[in-house]
């Protein structure tokens, strides 16, 4: 999953794409189990800015219930810069969801991060990636 | 007045004691965000501004239609109908 999501970030690089992560949550463990791809109304300021369409939002919402599964959480890209949330991630975040930032070049998705709003900061999350091969 | 649902966002659910859906009735979008803003404290305030509108960084779904394409908080409910709280979701690099 996170090969498909660095190409995608990267097909859009230097703009930044966004979309939904899917899955289930608990107290202690947020488990993705696929991810949505959304459009980002944001136009003007593609390159560091995301509106995710919240009609994507629902779309995806709805698919994650008749799987039994839930929206936990947003990802975007961060084009030439830092997956680290910046003062607008922090400003704009909902607490209760994961927001996985992906930093892109050009060429490659640089770097994985996951962030949670606690409080009234970020605290990062740390990323498993499930061994797919039996 | 119809019987409607009510889809919670994660970050909402705190105010429903973790439900992702709740039943409210209200012949209105308004009337059955009272509703629900009734039975559980606190959530009318996240959807709705001291003036009694829609907070920006909410969307409000009847069935596939925001209700800022509609009559807005005063769209009619038919029975059965669901409202989606959809949290606008933004941010960005700077």
């Amino acid at each position: 999953m996170r090969e498909d999501l660095g190409r995608l970030a990267v097909l859009h690089h230097p703009q930044e794409t966004c979309g939904l992560l899917v899955g289930r949550a608990s107290d202690s463990l947020v488990e993705v189990v696929q991810f949505a791809s959304a459009r980002n109304l944001n136009r003007e300021r593609a390159h560091d800015r995301y509106l995710l369409d919240p009609e994507d939002f629902l779309r995806a919402d709805r698919e994650a219930r008749r799987e039994a599964l839930e929206i936990v959480g947003i990802w975007h890209s961060h084009p030439d810069s830092p997956a680290r949330p910046s003062s607008t991630d922090l400003r704009l975040a909902w607490a209760g969801y994961s927001y996985l930032i992906i930093s892109t070049s050009g060429q490659a998705a640089r770097d994985f991060r996951s962030w949670r709003l606690t409080d009234d900061h970020f605290e990062e999350e740390r990323l498993e990636e499930e061994d797919p091969t039996p | 007045m119809s019987q409607a649902t009510v889809r919670i966002p994660a970050p909402l659910r705190g105010f429903t004691g973790g439900a992702a859906e709740v039943a409210a009735r209200g012949g209105s979008v308004r009337e059955v965000l009272r509703s629900v803003g009734a039975a559980h404290e606190g959530l009318e305030r996240q959807i709705l501004n001291e003036s009694g509108e829609v907070r920006e960084f909410v969307n409000l779904f009847l069935g596939d239609q925001n209700i800022r394409s509609l009559a807005g908080l005063d769209s009619p409910v038919e029975e059965g109908a669901v409202i989606h709280i959809v949290p606008a979701v933004a941010g960005g690099a700077s």
